[in-house]
């Protein structure tokens, strides 16, 4: 699973991007940032407050409801501010 | 942006109204002067997502033809960032539309601009103002 990072969501946990695999328990989105923020303290940071995190999977804004899979690429990043 | 605009509605004699939107770099961000805001954005999604933005819009009302630009990387004060237009029969769709796509631009086109000030850097923070902006635009 691609993952990908922007924005100080990058900065915290220091890379932009890296190829994850997993535990087949994580299903859904919420199950991967849950599994993510157990990674190390700069992933726990970058995580912490859940409202501040924004989520697409194949480029497309998704809930952590919605399932991930093996073969997704899955973004992380604060709320927008372009324009 | 007038280059823009011929370019956009060459031909096209149907059109009766244009209107617009320029969004520019500030001097200052609140009390501290700005030297330099850089735009990050998200590589393929950005154009997926104002594409998607664009035929919301032209779905929503009449639009002879739009257009939005968006610009990344390291911007100083006075650059342009953002330009939306929209050509309509009417001077209603067209300035309802460009209000419609800069509003949803803000809280939809992945970009995240980093301020450096005097202080150092700092992400800027979404608004509940621009949440807010986008809402009412609910159907």
């Amino acid at each position: 699973m691609k993952l990908l990072y922007f924005a100080w969501l990058r900065t915290k946990i220091g890379i932009s991007s890296e190829e994850v695999t997993p535990p087949d328990e994580v299903s859904d989105v919420g199950g991967l940032i849950d599994w993510l923020a157990s990674r190390g303290p700069g992933y726990a940071d970058a995580l912490a407050n859940r409202d501040q995190v924004r989520v697409a999977v194949n480029q497309d804004y998704a809930g952590r409801d919605r399932a991930v899979s093996p073969s997704d690429e899955v973004a992380l990043f604060p709320p927008v501010t372009g324009g | 942006m007038a280059a823009e605009i011929d370019a956009l509605t060459k031909g096209n004699h149907g059109i009766g109204g244009i209107a617009s939107f320029m969004g520019v770099v500030r001097e200052m961000a609140g009390d501290h002067p700005i030297q330099a805001m850089t735009l990050e954005h998200y590589l393929g999604m950005t154009e997926k997502k104002l594409a998607e933005i664009e035929a919301e819009a032209r779905r929503r009302w009449p639009l002879e033809a739009s257009l939005i630009i968006h610009r990344h990387g390291r911007l100083v004060p006075g650059d342009r960032i953002v330009l939306v237009v929209t050509c309509a029969k009417s001077r209603g769709p067209a300035l309802a539309a460009c209000e419609f796509l800069i509003d949803w631009l803000k809280t939809e086109a992945p970009f995240w601009k980093l301020e450096e000030t005097g202080d150092g850097e700092q992400w800027v923070d979404a608004r509940e103002s621009d949440e807010a902006a986008a809402k009412k635009w609910a159907e």
